[in-house]
């Protein structure tokens, strides 16, 4: 478990101090994947460097499964720090080095044999597919890659928590897609826990369990992701929630699980309306021609993007199958995008 | 003096005498450089490792050496040389040979390099250094494993320029007595007034500042990886 206890942390510069970090108690569980979320400057990546010791609090504790970091010796540090991955936004690997070689790095840095080390590395390329990469130099490697190559050397000394500092914002969008689902892969397959930052509230949604929303140095509001994302409090909050376009915010797999499990009955079904189709009486339509089948209104939403208004609507259709699958043809044939959640989309 | 002879009598060249000036000028830039490279790594490493620190003693270090370095790469070198006489008689025991030439060849060229290596590691991405430290390597390892490699390419084509500067040194200090093609240039070629001695002097001091052009630019592409 990670923790911190009123934790500041003020900066000396040459016009005054700044105060990056002011007061900040929260608790990070094993396993869990955490997001901090902020504004440029609002403190993210001073608090998660207090994590591995590159910054050390003014006053407070940091606490990584009971070690205060702050309170390490230097070799004591250096060690807690093998057991401390970290990936970049600029990725950070060393130009002269190949991909193998890069994932060496921090096992060379552990003082670990030969071997071991190449056996280790055998096994990270392949968990983060970069088969038939091995010998490339990161200079070959699209963006996408050289993150996979930074999250493999993170995990090379088997890591007890992993920080991302903006890994994915250097990344376009469906780079970033990739890279986020190979972080929750190795979140559910080797149980690490992930603490990442990010100022892109989509990257939370997708992955995140928790969230805290940090500005001015503060964390201003936190919880589980689904119910910061439904009733946001602060108006910063609301801003990060609101601003996000599309995809829409049910586009999640935390979403999806969610729902099954509150609706474990009849069928759930998402419509997408683009533009003035969000005028089209639906639902009355679907209760009118099928009178048998009970419709619930699970939660609806509209986004204003960049083009036009895009709309949401999950129903829960209880009914016979027959029924259920005669409202789907009718739904189509209204060109309403409709899709049926299930687990594990 | 008699008068001037022509540029191309090549039957007045002395071979024998001309391959062992020429001997002694590469055997005069490659000690040298190879002490040069080595000190210069370690005055360029401290002068990185103990710049911008808020320790006072640390910040006296760096102002020393940056203060040294500064004075010395200011000396002209024949100048050095001179100023060196006592320091060389002591260190080699001769004024004269290409030996002698060491000490001034070294502490000239020392400092120039020490600053381009400082340069060259300041260039390294923060990133990665900053990586490093957070996977808890340790300072040694740094300096072992990144500043070292990551550098690579600009260490060598600083050795490069280095050593070129280097053999227009070891000429001057051949005229000094240090012996080399310097040497036969300025005893043959200007005291006995054998103008072709001069031009072959000439010559093959270019193709050996070329040879080590090429070798060094060679060197530089083939390790450089940041490019592909
Ligand atoms: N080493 C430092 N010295 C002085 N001030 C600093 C230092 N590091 C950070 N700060 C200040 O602390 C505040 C928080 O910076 P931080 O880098 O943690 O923000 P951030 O949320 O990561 O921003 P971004 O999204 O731009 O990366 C800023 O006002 C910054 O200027
Ligand atoms: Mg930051």
């Amino acid at each position: 478990m990670i923790e911190f206890k009123d934790v500041s942390k003020t900066f000396a510069t040459e016009k005054g101090n700044v105060t990056a970090i002011k007061d900040v108690n929260m608790k990070i569980e094993d396993g869990e994947i955490f997001g901090i979320v902020g504004y440029s400057g609002a403190g993210k990546t001073t608090l998660i460097r207090m994590l591995n010791g590159l910054e050390t609090p003014t006053t407070g504790v940091v606490e990584v499964n009971g070690t205060k970091i702050s309170e390490l010796d230097r070799n004591a540090l250096r060690k807690k720090r093998h057991k401390i991955g970290m990936i970049f936004q600029h990725f950070n690997l060393l130009w002269s080095r190949t991909v193998r070689k890069n994932i060496e790095f921090p096992l060379e840095i552990a003082k670990i044999s030969k071997a071991d080390r190449q056996k280790k590395a055998e096994e990270l390329i392949k968990l983060v597919g970069l088969e038939g990469k091995e010998d490339a130099y990161p200079s070959e490697l699209s963006g996408g890659q050289k993150q996979r190559v930074g999250v493999a050397r993170a995990l090379a000394n088997d890591p007890e928590i992993l920080l991302s500092d903006e890994a994915t914002s250097a990344l376009d969008p469906q780079t970033t897609d990739e890279v986020l689902d190979l972080l929750m892969d190795i979140n559910k397959r080797l149980g690490i826990t992930i603490v990442l930052i990010t100022h892109e509230m989509h990257v939370i949604r997708k992955i995140c369990e928790h969230v805290a929303v940090l500005d001015g140095g503060k964390i201003i509001e936190s919880g589980q992701v689904l119910d910061v994302f439904k009733h946001p409090q602060q108006p910063i909050t609301k801003r990060f929630v609101y601003s996000e376009a599309a995809p829409s915010p049910e586009d999640t797999n935390v979403v999806v699980e969610q729902l099954l499990k509150e609706y474990p009955n009849g069928k759930i079904i998402q419509l997408t309306f683009h533009g003035n189709q969000a005028n089209l009486p639906i639902v009355s339509e679907i209760i009118h021609k099928f009178p048998k089948i009970r419709i619930s209104i699970i939660e609806g939403n509209i986004h204003q993007t960049h083009e036009g208004a895009i709309g949401s609507l999950f129903l829960q259709l209880i009914g016979d199958e027959g029924d259920i699958n005669g409202a789907l043809d009718y739904l189509k044939t209204m060109r309403v995008e409709t899709e049926v959640i299930e687990h594990g989309r | 003096m008699g008068g001037s002879t022509g540029y191309f009598e090549f039957n007045t060249v002395d071979w024998n005498q001309m391959w062992s000036a020429t001997w002694e000028t590469i055997w005069m830039t490659i000690v040298s450089i190879v002490a040069v490279a080595i000190l210069g790594y370690f005055i360029g490493l401290l002068l990185f490792e103990t710049s911008g620190s808020t320790n006072l003693v640390v910040r006296i270090i760096n102002w020393i050496v940056a203060l040294f370095v500064n004075v010395f790469r200011s000396i002209p070198f024949i100048i050095l040389i001179v100023l060196l006489l006592p320091f060389t008689k002591n260190v080699v025991g001769t004024i004269i040979g290409p030996v002698a030439a060491l000490p001034s060849l070294i502490i000239s060229a020392a400092p120039f390099y020490g600053r381009m290596v400082e340069l060259a590691f300041h260039e390294i991405d923060r990133g990665v250094l900053e990586a490093s430290n957070a996977m808890g390597a340790s300072q040694w390892q740094i300096i072992t494993k990144v500043l070292l490699p990551e550098s690579l390419p600009a260490l060598i084509s600083g050795i490069t320029v280095t050593t070129i500067s280097l053999i227009g040194y070891t000429a001057m200090a051949g005229a000094i007595g240090a012996g080399g093609l310097g040497n036969l240039a300025y005893q043959e070629g200007f005291e006995s007034s054998n103008n072709t001695v001069t031009l072959v002097a000439t010559v093959i001091i270019v193709i050996i500042v070329f040879a080590f052009q090429f070798l060094g630019d060679f060197a530089t592409r083939k390790v450089d990886k940041r490019v592909l």
